[in-house]
């Protein structure tokens, strides 16, 4: 029997690997609850807020890009738009190739690992080192990352300690120290080689211009600090109104994420080095990268864009954290994942629509999201689109004959009390549903029409 | 929010789970919102909230399901489950199921007069205190669709006031038991995962029963476990508040 895809995955991880991602995610679910709930009173209205915030800006998208461009270029940085992923390769490329940059140095960035951005770069023949310790040991290990804020949530520090001794770092050892300590070292000479820097941004303010990373490894100002050129990639729905705002975001992004009041590197970059300033780059170009965006902008599951890409609903949630991130098959995993693969696929839609069906839509995802977004409302409304286009999911048991049951009152009491056979039914007549059921459960007895015969008899007792 | 009360004239939705396994629990309610004084109709022809096939995203097959409960439960009177789930479907999910449809209004007005159970004995009759007595140290599992919501603080609120009941918490409250309807058959692997991890917090500790506000959650916890030879004893909420009343004074009792 075909069997969901997500399923399947996550019974044939390794115990090791399940632990990892069980233990990590658990963790970090526990520090986001101190973190908040031992700074605010009523967060659930924070949250509110920053949901509105961002709902407002996508709402008028249009407006705040157009602003943050205009104030972008007036502070002096290069705006690019890119419609698509290979759009925003060939123009980063273009930017490093016209430098003649051999070796960039990049810090975090989802998009970047959603348009594939260092393989291509390589491709072109400019090497790009990640510098993020976590997307670090990603590239040397020559994997994809399983979670949004700690890509190697799913590694424990073995795998990471064999890796680093195979690419030459040094024997093995696995002291969290050493590793960190080594991979310090490397990416120390990398930064100093570096002809340019790529990082992301959090936030992009729109009266400002300023671009806002947060960091914790300091590895982004290494980046910009040492080289001349400084190329931002950053989706569309990155923008905020005003720098206020900030003070939302930030306190609810750190918390969220990683259970800290502030990341320990909170950076805004309004443009190049100016005058009188004798560090940083004296080049800056901002890539606003569309990729679907605009279509997920226009359709009824807009709400994802406000996503802050904190990483709390991974954490969790339990399917994710059975599955892993890498069940997911694509650069965003867990819930926001699950909304954001299908919807960015474009035409290949059908080849995530399972994602959606991952979850029990029981909602712990809305509950800890910094942002509101109603993810159980946007998954059913995904699972509804993939029945729409006839997409098939496997094990799903079929609606027609209930409903059918269902709407009609006297086949709806029939069925109450044909379905004692439910009790005695072998298993190989069954219905494929109840056979999955009775795999790992046992079955309630039928009582079919009970409760209808009591109110009856009670009836008759009182009325009589 | 509610709508506010008329009278205490309500209807009961007794779910499709209590109309096929779980008759004790329907006839509790009834028994409850008489004893609270309130007048109780049970529309023969009810037959379930349309969630199954709302929830799987087959909503064509899941209107008609959902249009003949607007019908069934048409009028003014509040109407009353003692699901969360199914009552979430009432407030919230036939809003997203008839978006844009004839039945929009319709729905509103169902969603403004559904409520779950324990919400509505709190929060729609003002009872904060239940008489009675009921020796018993029980876990209470919160059902999912308690999140945002105020029916697992008023179900526990009113098991708290019950002379005898003890409520022992365990760890990972927050997460689902795994049952989400069909996910369970689906998804057998990660649903028996998250379900074993549920029980072994639940059941960490000796508990004389587990608790919930749905028999959703109930009947694929107590089906694991009884399959995996762990069976323990489930009650809905309103079945304690039931067999609390058989040990109240005589004035508190209908």
């Amino acid at each position: 029997m075909s069997r969901e895809p997500i399923d399947q995955f996550a019974a044939g991880q390794t115990e090791e690997r399940r632990a990892s991602v069980r233990l990590g995610s658990k963790a970090g679910h526990e520090k986001r609850t101190l973190a908040i709930f031992g700074d605010y009173a009523r967060p659930d209205r924070l949250r509110a807020i920053a949901g509105q915030i961002k709902q407002h800006t996508l709402d008028h998208l249009d407006v705040y890009l157009e602003r943050a461009a205009a104030r972008l270029e007036a502070n002096g940085a290069k705006v690019h738009f890119a419609a698509d992923a290979d759009s925003a390769r060939r123009t980063i490329a273009g930017i490093l190739q016209r430098r003649q940059a051999k070796r960039a140095v990049k810090a975090k960035t989802m998009v970047s690992e959603e348009i594939e951005l260092a393989r291509h770069l390589e491709q072109c023949g400019i090497e790009c080192v990640e510098t993020d310790l976590g997307e670090f040991v990603v590239q040397v290990s020559d994997d994809v990352p399983s979670h949004i804020v700690k890509p190697i949530l799913h590694k424990n520090r073995r795998e990471i300690a064999e890796t680093f001794e195979r690419i030459g770092l040094g024997p093995y050892d696995d002291t969290p120290e050493v590793i960190t300590r080594r991979a310090r070292v490397f990416l120390r000479r990398k930064y100093l080689e570096a002809d340019a820097a790529i990082t992301g941004a959090n936030f992009v303010s729109a009266d400002s211009g300023r671009i806002v990373l947060v960091t914790n490894e300091g590895n982004s100002r290494f980046c910009i600090a040492a080289t001349r050129c400084h190329v931002v990639i950053v989706g569309i729905e990155k923008v905020i109104p005003t720098e206020r705002d900030l003070g939302v975001f930030l306190n609810l992004l750190a918390r969220s994420a990683t259970g800290q009041q502030l990341s320990v590197y909170t950076e805004f970059i309004s443009g190049p080095r100016g005058p009188g300033q004798p560090d940083g780059p004296d080049e800056m170009h901002v890539v606003f990268l569309d990729n679907g965006r605009t279509d997920v902008l226009a359709g009824d599951c807009r709400e994802i864009l406000r996503c802050i890409r904190c990483g709390a609903c991974l954490n969790v949630c339990p399917v994710y954290r059975q599955a892993s991130g890498h069940a997911y098959r694509s650069v965003y995993p867990g819930p926001v994942g699950a909304v954001l693969s299908p919807l960015l696929a474009g035409d290949r839609f059908s080849e995530f629509s399972d994602l959606p069906r991952a979850s029990s839509l029981c909602g712990a995802c809305h509950e800890v999201c910094p942002v509101d977004i109603p993810i159980e409302d946007l998954l059913v409304r995904l699972r509804n689109r993939a029945k729409q286009t006839g997409v098939k999911s496997p094990g799903t048991p079929s609606m027609a004959a209930w409903s059918l049951i269902a709407s009609e009152p006297p086949a709806w009491r029939a069925a109450l009390a044909a379905g004692r056979v439910v009790d005695v039914l072998p298993s190989w007549l069954a219905p494929a549903a109840l056979r999955a059921w009775r795999e790992n459960h046992e079955m309630p007895s039928w009582r079919g029409g009970a409760f209808r015969t009591w109110l009856a008899k009670r009836r008759t007792k009182r009325d009589g | 929010m509610n709508a506010p009360l008329p009278s205490r004239r309500v209807q009961l939705m007794a779910t499709c789970l209590c109309d096929a396994f779980y008759d004790d629990v329907a006839a509790a309610s009834v028994e409850v919102l008489e004893h609270l004084g309130c007048t109780v109709t049970v529309p023969e022809d009810q037959t379930c909230c349309g969630q199954p096939a709302f929830n799987t995203g087959d909503w064509p097959a899941a209107r008609p399901v959902a249009r003949h409960t607007l019908r069934v439960f048409s009028g003014d009177e509040p109407v009353v489950v003692p699901s969360g789930s199914c009552a979430k479907m009432l407030s919230h999910g036939a809003a997203l199921l008839f978006e844009g449809e004839e039945d929009a209004a319709t729905a509103a007005s169902l969603a403004r007069r559904a409520w779950e159970l324990s919400d509505f004995i709190v929060h729609g009759l003002g009872v904060r205190a239940w008489p009675g007595r009921f020796d018993a140290k029980i876990a209470f599992h919160r059902s999912c669709h308690s999140r945002g919501a105020r029916y697992a603080d008023a179900a526990l609120a009113l098991l708290r006031s019950i002379h005898g009941v003890v409520v022992e918490e365990f760890g990972e409250a927050e997460q689902c038991c795994g049952f989400g309807g069909t996910f369970a058959v689906a998804f057998p692997h990660i649903s028996r995962e998250m379900g074993s991890l549920k029980l072994d917090h639940v059941l960490a500790h000796s508990h004389d029963a587990v608790v919930s506000t749905d028999m959703g959650c109930l009947m694929h916890l107590s089906g694991l476990a009884r399959k995996a030879g762990r069976p323990f004893h489930a009650l809905h909420v309103v079945q304690i508040l039931r067999d609390a009343l058989s040990q109240a004074p005589p004035s508190t009792r209908s």
